[in-house]
């Protein structure tokens, strides 16, 4: 490659506008060792490049990473979750525990309300066995009456 | 997909991801571990993968987001990444670029570049893929590209022949 073209091929390197192909024809000349001597940065910079490429990562991938960093996030994920379920259920529980008390109180507040009504009723027939009484009584009184007007009537023919 | 197929598709690109990381990331260990984590990453996900009509422009961009989360959080916990900190770790490559003055020279000068001029120098004048594959591992557009790429290579020349004249004279 003539001397005028590569140096044609290097402004336009500079502006960044040649392509892959013509970087390539760059290379080969500068790695050539027969550089012209006003061209010697770029000779720098390509030999430079070239000798970067060589780098390789010698150590074998390794595809299963170590546990350890990952296993605290979950297990802050898991117990706040862990948490959150004793809340719920602990609340659950609670609730339940409520409603047995209110079942127990409401039963012995119906006993007790039993006990009243039976206590009332017991007042009641005595009442009744009072009320029973008194209309004996009155009809005695009537009987009473009844006789008092019999025996009037017979004193009256008497006195006749 | 199992393991060997997904060692097919993924294996190929495994050090052109490293030396993106490394050129982000500077130093070779973490440049290593970035691959590596690159790799589970792409590994969890490997049923996705079939969607991806192109796969290592994807592990491309993901090299790239990653290595920048990497000097985001470094940044954050007042780590600076300098190239010293690494120095008894050297590698094959580091002890040549050390021998060779020259070559050792263009690395510095890359390193003082904008990271995003680093991404696209790095993939087009080391890895050499094309315009249409750069401009999606850096979600840019075509000219914003090419600019980028120029002003790299006008500051790396020029601070060449800088530093040659002063040498010369």
């Amino acid at each position: 490659m003539e001397l005028a073209n590569i140096e044609k091929l290097l402004e336009k390197y500079l502006e960044a506008t040649t392509s892959l192909q013509e970087e390539d024809t760059l290379r080969t000349y500068f790695n050539s060792g027969n550089v012209a001597p006003h061209l010697e940065e770029y000779g720098m910079m390509f030999g430079y490049f070239k000798q970067s490429k060589d780098e390789t990562f010698t150590k074998t991938i390794q595809l299963k990473p170590e546990k350890r960093k990952k296993n605290w996030k979950w297990l802050s994920v898991a117990a706040s979750v862990a948490l959150l379920v004793s809340v719920f259920i602990g609340y659950q529980e609670y609730q339940k525990a409520q409603e047995k008390e209110a079942i127990k109180q409401l039963a012995q507040v119906k006993e007790a309300l039993h006990q009243i009504s039976f206590n009332l009723n017991k007042g009641n027939d005595a009442l009744y066995a009072v009320s029973n009484n008194l209309t004996k009584g009155s009809d005695a009184i009537t009987k009473l009456d009844t006789y008092k007007s019999t025996v009037n009537t017979v004193i009256d023919k008497v006195n006749y | 997909m199992n393991q060997s197929d997904f060692l097919k598709v993924v294996t190929p690109f495994k050090d052109k991801v490293f030396r993106l990381a490394k050129r982000l990331l500077v130093s070779r260990e973490e440049a290593e571990d970035a691959t590596q984590e690159l790799y589970f990453k792409l590994w969890r996900n490997k049923e996705k993968l079939g969607e991806y009509k192109n796969v290592e422009a994807f592990a491309m961009t993901m090299t790239k987001n990653y290595c920048y989360d990497r000097l985001k959080s470094k940044q954050a916990s007042n780590l600076t990444l300098v190239h010293s900190n690494y120095k008894e770790k050297e590698t094959p490559l580091e002890k040549k670029v050390e021998h060779n003055d020259s070559v050792n020279q263009v690395h510095k000068l890359i390193e003082g570049l904008p990271e995003q001029q680093k991404i696209i120098i790095q993939l087009r004048d080391i890895e050499q893929y094309d315009f249409d594959e750069i401009c999606k591992m850096v979600n840019m557009k075509p000219t914003a590209v090419r600019v980028a790429l120029s002003r790299a290579r006008k500051t790396i020349r020029e601070a060449l022949i800088k530093k040659h004249n002063y040498g010369v004279s």
